[in-house]
């Protein structure tokens, strides 16, 4: 635990986090961009993950454990979307998400 | 001292990463959001969790922010700014996400929390090797497996993708 600064602290700055990644993917057009918010919504329930473990149960070690899952499943998420957002601006040559009505063909 | 240097880094995540979604130029956006990577492996090394935060800043301040990076590169054209999203919508999102905001903060300071006062619980890279690798009781060897496994299909499936787009692409050219 951090010195002087109880969970409530913590708490607050994930959930103002959290938050701002939800008016990101909204407000955003671009499909990057989305992907971007996607990532501090994630980046936030990590930090969530460690703060609880640290304050409430700090003999054990399970809250880590899925911070460091997490991460490794946005890794694992990030790269085929940007695959997939690749392939999809070479057929529609855009990435504005009103034009990417077409599903198929 | 250290609940100083926490709020120091606590505003500057959120500064950056209210620049990083409200900023037209793609590629400032994605450095705005390295710095959020960066600061928040700060709060997890102040929190004595030094693995995750070295993982933090290795996965995705050095991996996965190079991914975006290259990946616009690739197909955005770099000066070009994105779409500005409509006033009204603007408006109606920053209400619900601040309303939204409002009734989790409601909930977390409504909530009495019985801390734990364990100055010096620090996580060593030995506790997280002895969790991640134990088949016993409270071990992950399961799930840490099936994430290898995850991330392999991950890559060959990235790979794939990527590939079978350029092969239609050039049939389209040949027809």
């Amino acid at each position: 635990m951090i010195l002087g600064v109880s969970i409530y602290e913590i708490l607050t700055l994930s959930t103002i986090i959290f938050f701002i990644g939800v008016y990101g993917f909204v407000t955003r057009k671009n499909l990057i961009g989305m992907l971007m918010a996607v990532e501090l919504i994630l980046n936030s329930t990590a930090l969530n993950f460690v703060a609880i473990n640290k304050y409430l149960y700090p003999d054990l070690i399970e809250g880590g454990i899925f911070s460091l899952f997490i991460i490794a499943i946005a890794a694992a998420e990030t790269a085929l979307a940007l695959a997939i957002i690749i392939n999809l601006y070479r057929l529609v040559m855009s990435l504005n998400t009103d034009n990417l009505e077409t599903m198929k063909n | 001292m250290e609940s100083i240097v926490f709020y120091i880094i606590a505003l500057i995540m959120v500064t950056f990463a209210v620049m990083s979604v409200s900023s037209r130029n793609i590629m400032r956006s994605i450095v705005y959001l390295l710095f959020v990577m960066i600061g928040l492996s700060g709060v997890y090394f102040m929190l004595d969790f030094s693995f995750l935060g070295a993982v933090q800043l290795v996965v995705y301040a050095g991996g996965v922010i190079i991914l975006y990076i290259t990946s616009i590169m690739l197909i955005e054209k770099i000066g070009e700014s994105m779409d500005k999203p409509k006033l009204l919508q603007q408006i109606i999102a920053a209400v619900i996400t601040s309303l939204g905001a409002g009734v989790t903060l409601f909930a977390i300071y409504s909530y009495n929390f019985n801390m734990v006062a364990d100055i010096n619980n620090i996580t060593t890279v030995e506790d997280v090797g002895f969790a991640l690798l134990n088949y016993g009781e409270n071990g992950y060897i399961l799930p840490f497996e099936i994430i290898s496994m995850l991330l392999l299909a991950a890559m060959v499936g990235a790979i794939v993708i990527a590939k079978s787009g350029k092969s239609t692409n050039s049939n389209e050219l040949k027809n």
